[in-house]
């Protein structure tokens, strides 16, 4: 069954990227065709697996001691907009407008 | 060439002059991103002064080596062949980078990949695709049909496979004696497959993560590209180890080794699964296939066929986590802090929104849509937490073969030999890498070690490689393997005309085109 307009939206806004075309509409549809082959799979009691080297005790927390840092300039020199120590960011707590406001292909939808 | 920079017989600035020299010339072959002339020559200086002091740093002192752009190298741009990465200059270096020039490695250049490593091909970056070296080989010249006697560039060049693509064609030219690539779903075997070079996948866990840009998380790892077995050794002894830095990294001690020369494989147990008899494999490569278990078999080797049942859901499962880490990991690009920034000032949100809209290309857009929406509360135990199910599967599919006494496993590593670029592009990157990451995608699934070991010429003269798959931190075993069969079969070195203007001993001559 296809994808929702309301559920597009939704992704557009989660991910804040835009499907942009049809195009980019049929990839989700057939993404999600493909991985519906997943269901054919028995996995009844089996857990599920987040990393391959969980037997090995690798994954663990240090100590929380400073070791690094010290290094604003560098980290600023990358950034478009700056001032002083600061990124700058346009305001914020504005959410994205709605779909019939936005500019987006979904409106067509 | 390792030997002869420490006789003296060719200097550490006369190599990287050469190398750079036959850059320039393979141009058309579009494998690099950036070039770093300046600072790869003040290294090769500093390399001869520790040559004439006697006291270079090891076998890689002075070793001209690229690496694929999505590790990050201080002060040299990193673009993963991006434009939310253009012009974002590195404040430090990968740790693997930071490994290589201790050891002295003559740092060449960026190689070009897939848009963020999202690929197969090679194809879908910024930069434009990078054209296999083969394409322009005498091999493949005399077998494909004379369309023009020109010396046109233009003609059916076919692909370098992806997404190490860069790093696969700049080893494969001569223009570096071994590179970096990166791994998740085959990207460093696939292409090494199709460009007739050594690529190595290590054990996750293995190799430091710090500073490769990430993909999937969970499956990613550095991948070594070089010209023969023994070079990929001595760049593993290198690269391996903890690093306090990537907490993913095991702690266990690692010594680097060197290969012995296996001449008694009747201790070997060698399994071949039957599920990678894939549809769409070439008649071709599985008769390679075939001629290659007969080689351990007459050699002694005991020989077995083994099923790996899941191995056909690998690709659906892969698609499901990448994508799913994908939309986590892409999240950091907002222009904020580093890269590309939209105009767009109205909010934060917007601005982001922008940037991204901005920055990114179809298939990374692709994916992180398609990651937000296995990842949605409605959908996440149907499809994530299901796929990390079927993950555990795939693993315990290795774990009970391996168990059973088989010490390597023997597959083909692509469908089929590397196709033209004209007929490649004709599927979407979603098709392409489904099809295209069969045979290397469990490997990542379960976090093992596989390698790609150039076995002979197809038809059309392109190289065509089999994959050897280990157990899990048995790098040293799986390499001697992979080391006696790549001597019992002899691939034949690329015949390309720039390598022979530009050769005067060092290249061409295949014991010192490795630099073991």
């Amino acid at each position: 069954q296809k994808v929702s307009v309301e559920v597009l939206d939704h992704l557009e806004h989660l991910a804040l990227v835009d499907f942009r075309d049809s195009e980019g509409v049929e990839r989700l549809q057939k993404a999600i065709q493909f991985a519906d082959q997943l269901q054919e799979v028995n996995t009844d009691g089996v857990e599920p697996m987040d990393s391959v080297l969980e037997d090995r005790w690798c994954l663990y927390l240090r100590e929380d001691d400073v070791t690094e840092g010290n290094c604003t300039k560098e980290l600023l020199e990358n950034a478009r907009e700056k001032l002083e120590e600061y990124f700058v960011a346009p305001p914020g707590n504005i959410p994205l407008p709605k779909l019939e406001e936005r500019e987006t292909f979904l409106q067509g939808c | 060439v390792s030997a002869a920079l420490k006789e003296g017989r060719v200097t550490p600035t006369e190599l990287c002059q050469r190398c750079l020299v036959l850059i320039k010339s393979t141009k058309f072959l579009n494998a690099y991103i950036t070039v770093a002339e300046e600072t790869a020559l003040k290294q090769a200086e500093e390399s001869e002064e520790r040559y004439k002091r006697g006291q270079p740093l090891g076998t890689l002192d002075g070793i001209p080596i690229a690496v694929k752009d999505n590790f990050n190298t201080a002060g040299i741009e990193t673009t993963c062949a991006s434009n939310m990465l253009k012009g974002y200059i590195s404040p430090y270096n990968a740790t693997v980078v930071q490994k290589l020039l201790d050891h002295g490695a003559v740092l060449l250049g960026k190689t070009n990949l897939d848009e963020f490593a999202m690929g197969s091909g090679s194809t879908d970056g910024v930069f434009g695709p990078v054209r296999n070296p083969w394409s322009y080989s005498k091999q493949y010249k005399e077998k494909s049909v004379p369309k023009s006697l020109s010396e046109d560039k233009e003609s059916d060049w076919v692909i370098t496979g992806g997404s190490s693509g860069g790093s696969a064609a700049a080893v494969s030219s001569f223009t570096c004696f071994a590179a970096l690539g990166s791994d998740t779903g085959g990207s460093t075997r696939n292409p090494a497959a199709h460009c007739g070079v050594v690529g190595l996948k290590p054990t996750y866990g293995l190799i430091s993560r710090h500073g490769l840009i990430p993909l999937v998380n969970s499956m990613d790892v550095p991948g070594i590209l070089t010209r023969c077995v023994d070079d990929a050794a001595v760049l593993l002894g290198s690269l391996a180890g903890h690093d306090p830095k990537d907490s993913t990294t095991i702690q266990d001690d690692f010594k680097p080794f060197e290969l012995p020369n296996l001449t008694d494989v009747s201790k070997l147990s060698i399994g071949i699964p039957k599920e990678y008899h894939a549809p769409g494999l070439s008649s071709e490569i599985l008769a390679l296939w075939s001629k290659a278990a007969d080689l351990f078999k007459n050699a002694g080797a005991k020989v077995v066929e083994v099923s790996l049942p899941h191995t056909r859901y690998s690709i659906v499962c892969y698609h499901v986590l990448c994508t799913a880490e994908v939309a986590s990991n892409m999240a950091r690009f907002d222009g904020l802090e580093y890269g590309h920034r939209s105009d767009m000032k109205d909010s934060t949100e917007s601005m982001y929104a922008a940037t991204r809209r901005e920055g990114f290309n179809d298939v990374v857009r692709g994916r992180i849509l398609s990651g937000n929406y296995f990842l949605l509360k409605q959908n996440y135990e149907k499809y994530f937490v299901k796929a990390q199910k079927v993950r555990r599967l795939i693993a315990n599919d290795f774990l009970k073969v391996f168990m059973s006494g088989v010490d390597v496993l023997l597959t083909p590593t692509t469908l089929s030999d590397a196709a033209p670029y004209t007929e490649f592009i004709q599927e979407d990157n979603r098709t392409r890498s489904a099809q295209d990451d069969i045979l290397t995608q469990a490997a990542n699934m379960a976090g093992l070690p596989a390698i790609n070991v150039p076995t002979a010429l197809s038809e059309r003269g392109l190289p065509v490689g089999l994959q050897f798959i280990g157990r899990s931190f048995q790098e040293k075993q799986l390499l001697t393997v992979a080391k006696w069969f790549e001597k019992q079969v002899q691939f034949p070195v690329i015949e390309l005309e720039e390598v022979k203007r530009h050769d005067n001993g060092v290249f061409q001559h295949q014991k010192s085109a490795s630099f073991s």
